[in-house]
């Protein structure tokens, strides 16, 4: 199952760290990552598998929800078809 | 791998802009369901839609989830129940059924207590047709629509007289609550099959056994889309076409998603932008954006065509499969801007009629005095059925005699269906032409053959 990971909010040290340890946990793979300062906001986005978790899409939102409250920023985890669809004319050819 | 600025910009439509799935309707057909025993065929009807929509509410929150977009609505249509109880005269019995299977799978709305009688009614569609109102004021989620004409056929004024009655009798009945039945019945012209909106969604004679159906909504998108352009008309057309693709296509993943969960044929997306009351989400205030003060001002009826071209434009090529109303709604009570130009007086009646012959649907969610009398009802659903029939497009009225209440006062629904100031109306009687009877002819160039 691929998957989007979006991070936003204030910067501030060790948001990688945390969020990838957190991923790790779960079994989730990390297969691309970028991250910018977005008017002064952090911004990661992060591509991964969630194939070989045994957690439910339910449980790891509300692992990362979780998380996210901790650490003051917002985490959204969504399946990568919806972004296909809003920003590839064709999508059959995955997230280019 | 995509760019920040486009996840940023999904994550923004959703969040800010209100982006959201309106429905996921799932059609289901009832025809193996008739006999001639109204017992039989209620536990029939009972045993085939709990098969087909035990779990269509989970199915849509897990797809919610997953995608992170809103899916508001899980809705049921079904064959129009008069021809599923014409054999047992079993629609009373029906109707509790229905009420029963919409409380248990928690679904929002069932549509489908409707009849066709573009023609002709025959005696037991005239019968059921005169138990709309207890059907409508006893039940929360049932929806009733009924078809008085086509282009084909013409309009079937006894059926409009009817109706004009109808409506009355539905807004006597629930007088304790602003004549909320009202807004759970539609008057159509060339009503289509696969519609996924309330009120009028039924599944028609010529569909699968069990089909998806979904609506989009996302006027909130558009708008703050448009804000950043500042060029001419041509430049905003593209705006809005190239929006109204990226919302369509979240319909179009959401109806095969679940059309593959729920085991059944898809069907339609629906590219209807659908307002709801709540602030950011207006079609209204697109028009504001394109230019006018006010909705309701001079040019409106221009600027609606154009976005209501555009969008179909746009969604037309995101999509596999476009059908059911797909068009610019414009309910007034489910809309701030049409609430506040009815308000400061910029938006009447006979301009919201200029603004159908552009759009879908119609005459949508209009509450009018409550003391209006039944004939003028019927002028008013003839005049909006006229302008469906002559321009070969689906044309409804959904209004609201608000009991005891008059022009300037409010309605209050709530939640999807909002609140509608009362709007003055011409009440000069049209009552010697309603009394006729009979039908208007089809128009001269309905006769394509």
């Amino acid at each position: 199952m691929k998957a989007i990971v979006s991070v936003v909010g204030k910067d501030k040290k060790g948001i990688i760290a945390k969020v990838s340890t957190a991923l790790y946990e779960m079994n989730i793979n990390i297969e691309n990552i970028s991250q910018t300062i977005m008017q002064d906001y952090f911004t990661m986005i992060m591509a991964v598998d969630a194939g070989d978790s045994n957690l439910k899409f339910e449980a790891i939102k509300d692992n990362l929800n979780a998380l996210a409250k901790n650490l003051g920023l917002e985490i959204h985890i969504q399946l990568q078809s919806i972004f296909d669809s809003m920003h590839r004319l064709d999508t059959t050819k995955k997230g280019l | 791998m995509y760019s920040s600025n486009e996840i940023i910009e999904t994550i923004n439509m959703i969040s800010q802009q209100h982006l959201d799935v309106r429905t996921i309707t799932l059609g289901i057909s009832l025809f193996d369901c008739i006999t001639d025993s109204k017992k039989r065929t209620c536990e029939k009807i009972y045993d085939k839609i709990m098969s087909k929509a035990a779990n269509l509410v989970k199915i849509g929150n897990d797809i919610s989830d997953e995608i992170g977009v809103p899916i508001v609505n899980k809705r049921i249509s079904v064959t129009p129940i008069s021809l599923i109880s014409a054999a047992s005269k079993g629609h009373l019995e029906i109707i509790r059924t229905l009420d029963k299977i919409a409380d248990e799978t928690g679904i929002d709305f069932l549509g489908g207590y409707s009849a066709l009688v573009h023609k002709a009614m025959t005696p037991y569609e005239k019968e059921f047709i005169l138990s709309i109102p207890e059907a409508l004021s006893t039940t929360n989620k049932i929806c009733s629509s009924i078809n008085v004409a086509t282009s084909k056929a013409g309009i079937n004024m006894d059926a409009v007289a009817l109706m004009g009655k109808i409506v009355k009798d539905c807004a006597y009945r629930t007088k304790d609550k602003d004549s909320l039945a009202c807004a759970k019945l539609v008057v159509f012209a060339n009503a289509v099959e696969d519609n996924p909106f309330m009120a009028g969604a039924f599944l028609g004679c010529g569909e699968d056994d069990t089909v998806v159906n979904v609506g989009v909504s996302g006027p909130g998108v558009v708008k703050t889309a448009l804000e950043s352009v500042d060029g001419d008309l041509n430049e905003v057309a593209e705006c809005i076409k190239q929006t109204a693709f990226k919302i369509t296509r979240v319909g179009q993943l959401v109806a095969k998603e679940a059309s593959k969960r729920l085991n059944a044929s898809f069907g339609i997306v629906d590219l209807s932008l659908a307002p709801t009351p709540v602030v950011g989400d207006s079609v209204a205030h697109i028009l504001e954006e394109i230019g006018l003060e006010s909705v309701g001002a001079c040019g409106t009826t221009a600027c609606l065509a154009m976005l209501n071209d555009a969008v179909k434009k746009g969604g037309i090529m995101a999509c596999s499969s476009v059908g059911g109303l797909s068009g610019a709604f414009i309910p007034v009570s489910e809309d701030a801007g049409m609430i506040k130009a009815t308000e400061i007086g910029a938006l009447n009646l006979e301009k919201l009629e200029a603004m159908t012959a552009v759009c879908s649907v119609g005459l949508d969610m209009i509450a009018i005095p409550g003391d209006t009398t039944a004939e003028v009802i019927s002028g008013i659903i003839a005049d909006e059925i006229a302008i469906g029939v002559v321009n070969t497009k689906t044309t409804a009225v959904r209004v609201i005699p608000v009991y005891g209440k008059k022009a300037g006062e409010y309605a209050e629904f709530g939640g999807l269906l909002g609140r509608a100031p009362i709007m003055n109306i011409n009440k000069y009687s049209p009552a010697k032409f309603i009394s006729r009877g009979g039908r208007i002819p089809a128009p001269l160039h309905s006769n394509k053959n």
